[in-house]
């Protein structure tokens, strides 16, 4: 039994201009101790899927799953304050912007014991020592001093660690890292994607890592999940996904790549990802396909075989021809 | 930190000359000169007048008049009350604590009541809570307070009976004013009944004082709790599975109390000015009503060196505010 | 590409500023309700010749404090009752609103187009004018507003003319802040130094270029201190340092009524619910522009 496990969720915004569907009938599952991959531009819906899951989306979100389980929880079923006790403790999330997700009024140590207090329930000392213990698991040099200091004084790199350190601060069994290196420096970059898998090598936690970079992917995960505009278009392993991409936004992902780039221009995705107001009616990447047909334009497509990377595309690449659907 | 204080202070200087000025034009502002200003309706003969003009020094150059005047008003000296002739200077801190406490009780007031009236109306954003609380928050904000005053005392006074009707305590007490607060003196007293009979003194004239910044407050509260409860780190602290009442109240509330703090220093220069028409209506012995009085009874000294007086106590006020802001805002503290 | 040719005719339906601004407005129902009712006022103000029912300082000797017209012992011939004097309160309020609306132009005239041109004169001078204007209004801020006006009524004497230059004088500082604030974040603005390389002269800089761009946050400041001035105007006619009787004035009815406060409740409750009505119709329409003129402002 996978340890997180999402059949057909979705989630919809009531905006003042209508219903607005940022989540389109996504599946996702994840075994213990595995590093998934969630690819796609801004504004395909990746983070907002996990956000659900965690119930940390506003009021204005409606979400609908058929399966949505952690650990053996429903999550569906689960009142907030049956939530509270898994979030934070068995799942943690860390986010994009390392200098605004920490409180700008409370010392890093208070942010990071409280959450040892809440779900542990150490005593005082305890806390301190497991605080000093987790500076020192994600890198942060002198512990005791940084505990004491406000998130401002510190660089974006630092906060992202305590951050990190938050988080695992209550041995979660799945963390995910929304975009954790996106607002950062690309030197500190490296180091943290290093320090997160390192992490779930040793702890053999889950990771869930959303990024729109495929270099990233690349080098760390071992599969990957590929959203476009709030749907899952392609899910493959990391070797398998590289070598033969089925659906032609992947395609076109990995060729945006520099290290694969073959002419002197790299080749970019003309158009930007649909809204609420310019939604196709069709396969949603039809309008910045450069296979799309009047069948693309006209008639959603449903996703296809495994062996063809579940892509949701009428006319998978690569298809080998025994599998063709 | 201590930078910071300085360079608060050296802003203050300036305006604190510029409040002596005002004063000390005031009484040369009015009509005739200041001896005959000063001498009231009785009147005064010729000679009387040429010899008190030099003996106060009103024949001097103006910039040695002020001069003077600011002498005196370092020393403490603001002249002498022509009805009471006591010094200005002493009858003000005779005066002020009665203001002091129905100030701190109303701010009081205020804040118990305005910051969770806030925090409850931000979090139910848009429903019927949020309405009911800041539509009352805008009632309370467009009051006329000393119509309000007389409504309370209609219902509470007339109606019920419950509470008396001016005053700071029923007048079958009497003890030595140790402290000047009422309240702290009554309890000091040891008499039945004394301190219950200051607090039912207290009631209507704290509500009556305090709605206005009540509502400010609640207001303020409101959209500063907004702004707060979108930041990421209140995404943050919830995804560390803390509840509700410890993301909006401690979390959320602490990074909102950064602007509500100014806001609750500066209503009290409303304050004071609402203590005026409080103070009047319920015949309290503060400094708002002894302005009034005064004001009645041509002693322009006691305006004057009120005026002073309570201007200086704003700015003060104002400075501490300013330094608790840097206190509470780590990010200018450390700066 | 059928996208761009939707995106042109959008553009050329664009509605004008106006019908913007009256699209925000009309979503804050309170603020529509506050229009309603200041528009009523004014009205009030305008005809309360034609609509009174007796000459507001008539004095009716049979008709001492006779009670609402739904009570014991009241008539219909003065619905609202009348006072000590036997003046029928109706009339009264209505000529009150007279006043009201009177005072609430006036100061926002004298107190807005003092403080602008002050603060625009801040925002454009060097620092050192600068420096000493905005320490000027500093130390008018730090007297309580109520205060100072009293002093200054003290000063010039009591009546309800004196009474609108002090409040004038109170409000103006706050104008002069505003606009000087605004001034200096718009003057960096690239549109400011094109007009400056096109050779436009100083003043054209000042009130042509600059001005109108800083005109929402003074709008909104218009709107509150015309309700300011209202309350501020009755608390000293209610002190008794405004209008003097026997003039209708909403404060100093109040300031008479005082002492029947426990006899007879309608000589107190309506002048004062005439100053609430009026005062929070304002404010809520204050709080609707604010809202529709500058989505920034909505945080204060």
């Amino acid at each position: 039994m996978p340890l997180l496990e999402i059949r057909n969720l979705s989630v919809d915004f009531a905006t003042s201009s209508g219903q607005f569907r940022a989540v389109d009938g996504i599946d996702l599952s994840v075994d213990k101790g595995e590093l998934l991959a969630i690819v796609g531009e801004s504004g395909s819906g990746k983070s907002v899927s996990m956000l659900a899951m965690m119930g940390l989306l506003p009021w204005t979100a409606t979400i609908t799953a058929d399966v949505m389980s952690f650990d053996g929880h429903d999550l569906r079923a689960l009142g907030p304050r049956q939530r509270r006790r898994i979030v934070g403790k068995d799942m943690a999330m860390i986010f994009q912007e390392p200098m605004s997700s920490l409180n700008p009024c409370f010392t890093t140590g208070f942010q990071i014991k409280e959450a040892l207090r809440l779900h542990l329930g150490l005593d005082r000392k305890a806390r301190h020592r497991r605080a000093v213990e987790l500076f020192e698991m994600v890198g942060i040099p002198a512990p005791e001093d940084r505990l004491k200091v406000f998130p401002h004084q510190m660089s974006g790199g630092m906060n992202q660690r305590v951050m990190i350190a938050m988080a695992i601060a209550c041995g979660p069994k799945l963390l995910i890292a929304d975009e954790p290196t996106t607002a950062l420096d690309v030197t500190i970059q490296a180091q943290i994607l290093d320090l997160l898998t390192g992490l779930q090598r040793d702890s053999g936690m889950a990771l869930i890592l959303i990024t729109h970079d495929m270099g990233v992917v690349a080098e760390t995960a071992e599969r990957v999940s590929v959203q476009y505009a709030g749907q899952k278009v392609e899910e493959q392993k990391v070797a398998d996904l590289f070598e033969t991409p089925h659906h032609p936004y992947t395609a076109a992902l990995l060729a945006a790549l520099p290290e694969r780039a073959t002419s002197r221009h790299l080749p970019t995705i003309p158009g930007v990802v649909p809204g609420q107001f310019d939604r196709p009616r069709g396969c949603l990447f039809s309008p910045r396909c450069k296979f799309a047909d009047d069948r693309c334009k006209a008639e959603p497509p449903a996703p296809a075989g495994s062996g063809l990377g579940l892509a949701r595309c009428h006319y998978p690449l690569n298809a080998r021809s025994e599998v063709s659907a | 930190m201590l930078k910071f204080i300085l360079s608060r202070l050296l802003t203050f200087l300036p305006t604190f000359f510029g409040v002596t000025l005002i004063s000390f034009a005031f009484i040369r502002l009015l009509p005739g000169d200041p001896i005959t200003v000063l001498a009231g309706e009785r009147g005064i003969s010729a000679e009387r007048h040429a010899e008190l003009m030099t003996e106060f020094g009103f024949d001097q150059p103006m910039l040695i008049q002020y001069w003077d005047y600011l002498k005196g008003v370092v020393q403490g000296d603001l002249g002498q009350s022509l009805v009471t002739k006591k010094p200005v200077w002493d009858e003000f801190f005779t005066l002020f604590p009665a203001t002091l406490e129905l100030s701190i009780c109303a701010i009081i007031f205020a804040v118990a009541l305005g910051l969770p009236a806030g925090v409850i109306a931000a979090v139910n954003r848009g429903k019927f809570f949020d309405r009911l609380l800041m539509s009352s928050a805008l009632v309370g904000y467009s009051m006329p307070i000393f119509w309000w005053a007389l409504l309370l005392i209609i219902a509470f006074s007339g109606w019920l009976g419950w509470t008396p009707v001016s005053g700071r305590i029923s007048l079958m007490y009497y003890f030595d004013s140790g402290t000047g607060f009422m309240l702290i003196d009554s309890l000091r007293s040891g008499q039945d009944g004394a301190f219950w009979s200051a607090v039912h003194h207290l009631i209507l004239p704290t509500i009556v004082l305090g709605t206005i910044p009540l509502a400010v407050i609640a207001r303020q509260t409101r959209s500063a709790m907004l702004e707060v409860l979108s930041e990421d780190y209140i995404r943050t602290a919830r995804a560390k599975g803390l509840a509700p009442f410890r993301v909006n109240g401690v979390h959320a509330l602490r990074n909102a109390l950064i602007p509500v703090i100014t806001v609750i220093g500066l209503s009290v220069g409303t304050l004071l000015a609402g203590a005026i028409l409080t103070e009047t209506i319920f015949s309290w012995p503060g400094i708002g009503k002894w302005m009034v009085d005064s004001i009645f009874r041509r002693d322009y000294p006691v305006v004057q060196g009120g005026l002073l007086l309570i201007a200086v106590m704003v700015m003060i006020v104002n400075l501490i505010v300013d330094m608790l802001y840097g206190f509470i805002n780590p990010k200018i503290r450390k700066r | 590409m059928t996208e761009t040719s939707e995106t042109a005719s959008q553009a050329t339906d664009r509605p004008g500023p106006l019908r913007e601004f009256w699209y925000y407005f009309r979503e804050n129902r309170g603020a529509v309700m506050g229009l309603w009712i200041f528009v009523a006022f004014v009205l009030v103000a305008l005809f309360a010749d034609l609509i009174a029912p007796h000459d507001p300082t008539a004095q009716f000797r049979k008709n001492l404090l006779q009670p609402p017209f739904w009570q014991e012992g009241g008539s219909i011939a003065f619905p609202l009752g009348t006072d000590a004097l036997g003046r029928d309160i109706l009339s009264r309020l209505l000529h009150g609103a007279r006043y009201s609306f009177y005072v609430g132009i006036v100061v926002v005239t004298v107190a807005a187009s003092g403080g602008i041109v002050i603060g625009l004169i801040a925002g454009f001078a060097p620092r050192w004018l600068d420096a000493i204007i905005m320490r000027i209004m500093d130390i008018i801020l730090a007297f309580p507003s109520l205060l100072l006006a009293l002093v200054l009524v003290a000063i010039l004497g009591p009546s309800l003319t004196n009474a609108m230059i002090a409040i004038a004088i109170v409000l103006q500082p706050h104008y002069v802040r505003l606009t000087r604030a605004s001034v200096l974040s718009e003057r960096s603005k690239d549109y400011v130094t094109a007009a400056r390389v096109a050779g436009a002269g100083r003043l054209r800089l000042m009130f042509v270029t600059v001005l109108p761009n800083c005109l929402s946050p003074i709008i909104v400041q218009a709107a509150l201190s015309f309700s300011t001035a209202i309350l501020d105007a009755a608390a000293l006619g209610f002190l008794g340092m405004g209008a003097q009787p026997p003039t209708p004035e909403w404060g100093t009815m109040l300031a008479e009524a005082r002492e029947f406060i426990l006899r007879a409740w309608w000589v107190v409750t309506f002048p004062g619910l005439a100053i609430l009505v009026t005062v929070l119709a304002i404010n809520l329409m204050g709080d609707g522009l604010r809202d529709a003129l500058d989505p920034k402002l909505k945080r204060s």
